[in-house]
């Protein structure tokens, strides 16, 4: 017996998740390190909306703002929603598809680090001389001309939680089509497993380039390159493409999980069936490789020519037709439900009409024209947001309420959470609506101040009060948190009553090993088929109770990923310092040492024996 | 080691096939390997030769491509079943890069 569970101090819970690879420990420092960026980029965004709230005003110094603006959108974007996302992806979909772990455990942490340790470090700009400040796009025009080590941070900070990024999604990868359990054929995998495996592959193709773009700019700016310098041969332009060839997947490695989610939401919630579901599956697919071919759809005022901008518009436009089926295919689906309106329902019923706006107001940007009109106005800002916040933020916040008793087995007070809701939704509109306007009225984005008289003074009022509720509903939802923990009333196994998949077949609190037995998946909503004939225990299993193998602890993944922060201080300040070329050697020998050891010391894991899993604690 | 652990013993027969495949996929790899090696002589010779520019680009060009398909069935197993995923996500990957290269080509270097 190697991991025998006793009341564990302080010291060795800490040392517990700094060398855990189960991913539903993962997930839960995804989440928790995912929800402290939340915090933070929220806390940007609030000093955006009172720096505008007013004409003239100077709460905030024009490169403060500028700094402001890029943190928040980089923050939200690479270190808020996406890791969040990975956390509820960590903790549900092997779950879903009924395995012990992910692929690669020991990646799975790695993955995690790399994240954690790339956001501090890009964080860490605001207390060493100045945050990035050329937009979270950091267009290499304005981003090689940026003095101070702001965009060095970004470039660098990026790069580390990018490479975390990647490995998570290569192993989500690995994980579905390797470790499905028998009868989990693809066209039985839930929702949420699906979206996660075709943002997983955006993730396998989207990142690259952005990898590439990153090191041309970390060369140009701390090694003397001259990608982007058009002075020297280069061509800033490139800069562009390779930033939207992954910035556009990027936006669809966020909202389809989102839609993942929505769709397991419905089904649970309307005590249905989804509806279409092989054409939502096909949906997917098909947006996923769309979304490959618009990115250009950014660049539309670049001056490409007419040929491209007309390609890459109609291109665009396509995307509409597999999202509107998804849209038609949730309404089919609550149509003649029994519904239910719990927290997350209410969030999905939210979001289909606030994505829909988002959607029609990308297919009028995708008409070049009148793009030109619209481009870099606060219109922009309204389009993103809503597509961001009413689909994104509307899905993690749902999933937060709904996965909360798989992940903790307890549950947020409903009450709460229908006020974190409406506070939430209501601030949203108020906030982004209106911007709709103040970009047609003119408004461009990214501006730190505007004059009184532009007439923009009470739009910008309005919007700036809609932050201010979106805050208190975070508020909210982070006292119900709160008050849940503390009062810690256990939820038990299929808290809704009504759950159709796999993970809440589950006995709560999960075992760490998952399953006892690898379950047999009988169909769609395998759970419901069992319920519906009365099995007791909520699965049928597809092999005989024996040993289990588990992989062991490891300390490895964090002490390779420290090593790539010290040498990115050593990058940083490459011909500046003295040290900086010793710690980049040190901080490279740390990470290739460690992979070192992990390469050449055998771990083979270990195995839970059949008489302890058979005995009540269940071989804990 | 699993307390439930089987040891599976290969009939005669099964033996006798596994033997005779093993020994076809030999065969294949090893002409796999004389075709690769004759096409990079081919490449080589080409640019020895002293060809117009205009031709050995073209031919070396596509005498790799070959050489990858030739790669990556015989040698990295996609001609073995089970490597549809595997075969679509390298097919997805090539079609991507295309694109790529194309609008790069098309909109910033010669436009
Ligand atoms: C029907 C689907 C969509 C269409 C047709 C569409 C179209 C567009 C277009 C044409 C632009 C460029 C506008 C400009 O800068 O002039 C744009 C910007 C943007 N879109 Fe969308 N979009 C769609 C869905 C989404 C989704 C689902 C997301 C994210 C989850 C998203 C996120 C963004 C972001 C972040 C930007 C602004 C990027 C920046 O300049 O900082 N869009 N969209
Ligand atoms: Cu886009």
């Amino acid at each position: 017996m190697s991991s025998i569970a006793k009341k564990k101090g302080f010291g060795a819970t800490i040392w517990d998740y700094l060398t855990t690879v189960d991913h539903k420990k993962i997930a839960v420092m995804y989440l928790a390190a995912g929800g402290l960026f939340f915090v933070i980029g929220g806390i940007e965004a609030m000093l955006i909306r009172i720096q505008l709230a007013q004409p003239d005003n100077d709460f905030v110094s024009a490169g403060l703002f500028n700094e402001i603006i890029t943190m928040h959108g980089t923050t939200m974007i690479f270190l808020a929603a996406m890791p969040i996302l990975f956390g509820f992806m960590n903790a549900v979909m092997p779950l879903q598809i009924g395995a012990r772990d992910v692929a690669f455990p020991f990646l799975n942490a790695l993955g995690f680090w790399l994240f954690l340790f790339g956001g501090i470090f890009l964080n860490l700009s605001w207390f060493m001389g100045g945050a990035p400040d050329a937009g979270w796009t950091s267009y290499a025009s304005l981003s090689l001309a940026s003095p101070g080590h702001g965009i060095d941070f970004y470039a660098l900070g990026l790069q580390i939680a990018g490479a975390g990024t990647y490995i998570g999604g290569i192993n989500f990868l690995v994980t579905i089509i390797n470790m499905r359990a028998p009868g989990m054929t693809y066209m039985r995998m839930p929702l949420f497993t699906w979206t996660t495996f075709v943002a997983s592959a955006l993730i396998l193709f989207a990142f690259p380039p952005l990898t590439i773009g990153l090191f041309f700019l970390i060369l140009d700016r701390m090694f003397g390159g001259n990608f982007f310098d058009h002075t020297m041969g280069g061509n800033t332009i490139i800069w562009e493409h390779l930033f939207w060839i992954f910035g556009h997947p990027e936006v669809y490695i966020l909202i389809l999980p989102a839609f993942g989610i929505f769709s397991e939401i419905f089904a649970l919630f309307s005590r249905k069936r989804l509806f279409g579901y092989s054409s939502m599956v096909f949906a997917t697919v098909l947006i996923g490789f769309l979304g490959f071919m618009v990115w250009a759809h950014h660049m539309f005022t670049v001056g490409l020519g007419p040929t491209a901008n007309a390609i890459f518009a109609v291109a665009t436009m396509a995307i509409a037709v597999p999202t509107g089926m998804k849209i038609f295919n949730w309404l089919l689906t609550i149509w003649g439900g029994s519904i239910k309106v719990t927290t997350p329902m209410l969030y999905a019923l939210g979001f289909i009409p606030s994505f829909v706006a988002g959607g029609v107001t990308g297919i009028m940007q995708a008409a070049a024209p009148l793009d030109y009109q619209l481009h870099d106005s606060y219109f922009i800002v309204a389009h993103f947001h809503y597509v961001i916040v009413g689909g994104v933020v509307l899905a993690i916040l749902a999933a937060v309420h709904l996965y909360w008793p798989l992940m903790f087995n307890q549950m947020l007070s409903e009450k709460l959470g229908k006020w974190t809701f409406w506070f939430f939704f209501i601030g949203f509109h108020l906030t982004f609506f209106i911007q709709h306007f103040l970009g047609l009225m003119g408004m461009p984005r990214r501006v730190f101040t505007f004059g009184a008289n532009q007439g923009w003074d009470l739009f910008n009022l309005i919007s700036s009060i809609g932050a201010a509720f979106m805050a208190v509903g975070v508020i909210i939802l982070v006292v119900n948190i709160i008050i849940t923990v503390v009062k810690n009333v256990p939820a038990g196994n299929d808290p809704w009553e009504d759950g159709r998949t796999l993970e809440w077949a589950i006995p709560q609190p999960v075992p760490f090993y998952n399953f006892k037995q690898t379950p047999l998946v009988r169909g769609l909503d395998t759970f419901w088929i069992e319920k519906q004939e009365g099995n007791k225990v909520g699965m049928t299993y597809a092999e005989p109770l024996s040993d289990i193998h588990m992989p062991n602890n490891s300390f490895i993944p964090f002490v390779m990923t420290l090593g790539l922060f010290i040498a990115a201080f050593g990058a940083l300040y490459h011909g500046e310092k003295d040290w900086a070329i010793p710690v980049l050697v040190l901080g490279i020998a740390i990470t290739v040492g460690s992979m070192a050891v992990r390469s050449i010391k055998d771990d083979h894991g270990f195995h839970i024996h059949k008489e302890d899993l058979m005995n009540d604690k269940g071989g804990k | 080691m699993s307390h439930d652990a089987q040891v599976y013993v290969r009939s005669q027969t099964e033996f006798e096939y596994i033997k005779q495949k093993r020994r076809k996929d030999m065969r294949n790899q090893i002409t796999t390997f004389g075709i690769m090696i004759f096409l990079t002589l081919i490449s080589f010779t080409a640019v020895a030769a002293d060809f117009s520019v205009y031709l050995i680009v073209p031919v070396i060009l596509l005498l790799a491509a070959i050489q990858v398909v030739l790669q990556l069935y015989y040698f990295m197993h996609m001609s073995e079943k089970n490597h549809q995923v595997v075969a679509f996500f390298l097919y997805s990957a090539v079609m991507l890069a295309f694109t790529f290269i194309l609008t790069f080509l098309t909109i910033i270097w010669w436009g």
